[in-house]
């Protein structure tokens, strides 16, 4: 198509530029309007719901680790590792996105201690990570300022699949993790992370290699992989459901524009994936409201949902909807998913972005 | 010489909570604090441009609205990523029902 400009996903490239001279960059978004008196009841937090999750959570995770264990060389320790991956390699995932926005406890030191085990369990740097993150949330799928765009355009429909396996990040957060602690971060890296900020960065990444060579160390000890298959290893067996619900987010939406309606997705799911996923399902209410804690989403989708698209009732039938925009993508990356607002929403204001509306499907 | 300003009356600003005041083409954020006292401090985010009006006080923390960083709003310390500049507070008094802050 005439006009279209290719997009750089490096955060100091030519997009990072344009969105900068744009206006796309640090903008303001649209809100649905809440009253003060609503929404200031939904902000409140409470250590209740998160220390009753995290104490099922701590337990799952030994108890799944003890039988796995247990059972080490039968087909038993399977069901047992299944389960235990998934609390490793996926839940720790909501955790740590919860207890980095410091609304899944209400005490300080509570979010943090949860936040230092997720982010090791997740091979994601705490320091680096928590500062991509608030870009995230600044310039969301803003094509060269967003660190956290999952699904690049054109989509690389490979990388998409092996993701569900973790080979890719695994091959990506180790090397970093190892970069980082001999004190080299990238430029991309020292877009969002404050100079003053970047030493902490390494001296995380320092701990995490540690305990990675001291767990290599007591496995060729112990001439056993049982180490192994506790520590690390999960973060590629176990990884599948947090790529299955987090690609949903924003996959086959817009890209650029200024309101989470239109680049976000929310999706109903059971209650086995939203205990994994801490209710991030509620993500386009997650991005208008990130000051709700996770218990509270819910509710806060009753409250705007006259305002928002209609919500996938199903994770397979987000993924049956996205599948065919994928598919158009690989030709005309331009192309995206623009999903109805009921009669009662604001309508979306074309004058508050780029996007071009002609390239929607909708 | 600096000047008191009256921000807003003292029942503008309800318990544990803050309020935005706009003043010479300047943001403030007025504060009451769980113990009915009264602060006053800049009105975004050190960080990144949010009101921080629209954010949640508990005790003697105001949380910004966008990315959830804190500050003490008595003295305007930066508690942690993702701010790190603290943040301007102003003197602030209570007069016949009134809000008043001096602003320099």
């Amino acid at each position: 198509m005439a006009g279209t400009i290719k997009r750089d996903y490096s955060l100091v490239g030519e997009s990072t530029r344009r969105a900068i001279e744009t206006g796309l960059a640090s903008a303001e978004w649209y809100h649905t309007d809440v009253p003060r008196k609503a929404i200031k009841e939904l902000m409140q937090r409470s250590d209740g719901p998160a220390i009753r999750d995290t104490i099922i959570w701590i337990a799952a995770i030994l108890g799944s680790a003890a039988g796995g264990v247990y059972f080490w060389g039968t087909w038993w320790c399977v069901p047992f590792f299944f389960v235990y991956g998934l609390l490793y390699g996926s839940s720790s995932d909501s955790r740590w996105h919860e207890c980095g926005h410091g609304t899944a406890f209400r005490t300080r030191w509570m979010n943090d201690v949860v936040y230092q085990i997720a982010s090791f369990m997740l091979m994601r740097n705490p320091v680096t990570w928590r500062w991509s993150h608030a870009r995230h949330h600044t310039d969301t799928i803003i094509v060269g300022r967003d660190a956290e765009i999952a699904v690049m355009r054109p989509p690389d429909l490979l990388r998409a699949a092996l993701a569900f396996t973790g080979i890719l990040d695994f091959r990506y957060s180790l090397p970093a993790l190892v970069r980082q602690a001999f004190g080299k971060l990238t430029p991309d890296e020292k877009s969002y992370v404050p100079e003053m900020e970047q030493h902490k960065a390494v001296i995380a990444a320092r701990w995490h290699v540690a305990i990675y060579i001291a767990t290599i160390a007591l496995a060729l000890t112990m001439r056993s992989w049982v180490p192994l298959v506790l520590i690390g290893v999960p973060r590629l067996y176990g990884t599948w459901h947090m790529v299955l619900t987090g690609l949903l987010q924003h996959i086959g939406l817009a890209d650029n524009v200024v309101d989470h309606r239109l680049n976000t997705r929310t999706v109903y799911m059971n209650p086995i994936s939203r205990f994994i996923y801490w209710n991030m399902n509620y993500h386009v209410e997650h991005h208008m409201f990130p000051m709700v804690p996770y218990h509270a989403l819910p509710r806060l989708h009753e409250l705007i949902k006259h305002d928002l698209p209609e919500p996938n009732p199903s994770i397979w039938h987000a993924y049956r909807e996205v599948w065919p925009v994928l598919l158009r993508q690989l030709k005309y990356e331009d192309y995206f998913l623009k999903r109805e607002l009921p009669p009662t929403a604001r309508p979306y204001r074309g004058e508050f972005h780029e996007v071009k509306m002609s390239a929607a499907a909708e | 010489m600096a000047d008191w300003v009256e921000a807003c009356a003292v029942d503008d600003v309800e318990e544990e909570d803050v309020i935005r005041f706009d003043h010479g083409g300047r943001t403030f954020a007025i504060y009451r604090s769980p113990d009915d006292e009264f602060f006053a401090t800049d009105g975004f985010c050190t960080h990144e441009k949010a009101h921080l009006a629209d954010g949640l006080v508990m005790d003697d923390i105001i949380e910004c609205p966008k990315h959830n960083g804190r500050f003490n709003y008595k003295t305007g310390q930066a508690k942690g990523a993702p701010v790190c500049v603290n943040l301007q507070t102003y003197p602030v008094k209570v007069e016949a029902g009134k809000v008043m802050i001096q602003i320099a």
